[in-house]
């Protein structure tokens, strides 16, 4: 008897709601493959150029790509990895044994909205390459509105296609960053170099003195913020918050055989962000200041860069709408992941119509990682610690509450201090991660003390940092 | 069958970064570059889904 395409997709088994078993287990290439895609994205042709804008330095810019992307390998090794090999669950179904299932629901909510944001701004990038042939006006990034209908067709045409792919589930998504990453990283090098004569570099040796006085000279666009290299260091390390510290890939390094495979971040931090960040600041400095990232790649590879462009956006909306839907389908695990995903796709493809995804990239970015990062401090603090001081992992599975106190409290009143620091002292957002995970964890454990009183109902605790 | 599927990836990524050096030192044209690497994209697209995934399976097993 045939299948029908509804059952077929029923039967992607994506363990939501268990420990990824043995048998599924993947190998460092399909990791290696998914980081260095999942971060030679589209919204590379972003940051890059806004480094440049915000007038970093030559030096401030490789320096603090230096020490950033490490930090943010070590806490993808140190932090998430160990984690997410040891209880190989989902976040969300790791937060509900935290936190209670109404709270989680709230952060998830949360959590699905801001993967879309971020999903829409690398479809609205990759718009920007599509629309090309067809001579399509594109938005300018100061605009705020979709600026023609051409766009939203466009858009729309990108975001379904995207949302498709993402719904045949992470065997696919990773099969075809697999295929991708290789040729997109080769096309960012080539790119940057095959326009350094435009600017004058001729030799290796030419590269630094016109790095330093036409391309990151030092100095900022009128009306934008000078950056330094604390800026360029946090924004690096925190880029992806949300993802290590924040824990947000506990969900895909579940499926590693070991937690070494941690450090496959590598491929993502330094072929991915440190060379495309790099490749991106030379293609704007080639196209006089022009920072739309289709036209500036058509510019210096053709076809090819437009299809980079497009491609570099697809790897990474794709696995970030897939994290959606699995944030999603723990608030109603009744419903089928891939009908989940449609939805979000449908909603990603929505706010992809507004340019000021992009125009604001670095201040989002930044904001995203902050929201999500407390939950990443819970989820530390109740594996490493909780158990060690006498109270209880998993404590609203423990008592079967739906709702953990101390972590709600602990979530709310981080974001609350770190925003207050924001807006009373200014202090950039992408400052704040750092002492904001060390305000979570005291928080978290200092409520939970408060909070565990009653007797747990179920002493069954299967999963601690003691028994593993 | 897979090992000339596999060479003409290969040469699809080369293709798609080799020129870009050549007019770094002057040796082609911008637009040269900009043919010779869309032809290697079409190469490695045409070609390394077939042998890519299929070597991830064996691994995934184990």
């Amino acid at each position: 008897m045939k299948k029908t395409l509804a059952t077929q997709l029923d039967a992607i088994n994506e363990y939501e709601r268990e420990p990824v078993p043995e048998s599924k287990l993947k190998g460092l290439k399909s990791f290696v493959g998914m980081y260095a895609g999942e971060h030679t994205a589209g919204t590379e042709f972003v940051i890059g150029p806004l480094f440049v804008v915000h007038g970093v330095s030559a030096p401030d810019l490789f320096l603090g790509l230096l020490v950033g992307n490490v930090l943010a390998v070590l806490s993808w090794a140190f932090l998430c990895a160990p984690i997410a090999v040891k209880a190989r669950l989902t976040l969300y179904y790791q937060l509900e044994k935290i936190c209670g299932r109404y709270l989680v629901s709230g952060y998830n909510l949360v959590n699905a909205l801001m993967f879309c944001f971020l999903a829409g701004s690398m479809i609205a990038v990759a718009a920007t390459a599509v629309g090309i042939p067809f001579n399509i006006e594109m938005p300018g990034l100061g605009d705020f509105y979709p600026s023609s209908v051409g766009w939203a067709v466009t858009v729309f045409l990108v975001g379904i296609v995207i949302t498709v792919v993402a719904i045949l589930g992470y065997e696919q998504i990773s099969r075809f960053a697999n295929v991708c990453a290789p040729w997109m990283i080769l096309v960012f090098v080539a790119a940057a170099f095959a326009v350094m004569p435009q600017l004058g570099i001729t030799s290796l040796e030419s590269f630094w003195q016109v790095a330093q006085t036409r391309i990151w000279n030092g100095v900022p666009v009128d009306g934008f913020s000078k950056f330094t290299f604390w800026h360029v260091t946090f924004f690096a390390w925190f880029a992806n918050m949300a993802m290590h510290i924040g824990m947000g890939d506990l969900s895909i390094l579940r499926y590693a055989k070991k937690w070494e495979y941690g450090f496959a971040s590598v491929a993502g931090m330094f072929v991915g962000h440190v060379m495309a960040w790099i490749a991106s600041g030379i293609l704007v400095a080639a196209a006089s200041g022009e920072v739309t990232p289709g036209p500036i790649a058509y510019g210096s590879a053709g076809i090819a860069g437009a299809i980079c462009v497009v491609i570099a956006g697809w790897t990474t909306a794709n696995p970030t709408i897939y994290r959606a839907g699995l944030a999603i389908q723990s608030i109603v695990p009744s419903v089928r992941r891939w009908k989940v995903t449609l939805v979000v796709g449908l909603v990603t493809t929505i706010a992809a119509l507004f340019p000021a995804l992009v125009m604001r990239l670095l201040d989002f970015v930044a904001l995203y990682g902050l929201v999500l990062m407390p939950m990443g401090a819970i989820i530390f603090i109740d594996f490493y610690i909780i158990p060690k001081i006498g109270l209880r992992s998993y404590y609203a599975e423990a008592v079967k509450t739906p709702f953990n106190v101390a972590a709600g409290v602990t979530w709310v009143a981080t974001l609350v201090l770190c925003l207050s620091l924001n807006y009373f002292q200014g202090i950039d957002i992408f400052f704040l991660g750092l002492p904001g995970w060390f305000i979570a964890a005291a928080l978290y454990i200092g409520l939970s003390k408060l909070y565990q009183q009653k007797k747990p109902k179920q002493a069954e605790i299967k999963v601690s940092a003691n028994v593993m | 069958m897979q090992l000339i599927l596999k060479i003409i990836s290969y040469i699809g990524l080369l293709l798609t970064v080799v020129p870009a050096f050549l007019v770094f030192s002057g040796v082609i044209e911008l637009s040269f570059h900009k043919t010779l690497m869309l032809i290697g994209t079409l190469l490695w697209f045409f070609t390394a889904p077939f042998w890519m995934n299929r070597q991830r399976h064996p691994e995934e097993s184990i």
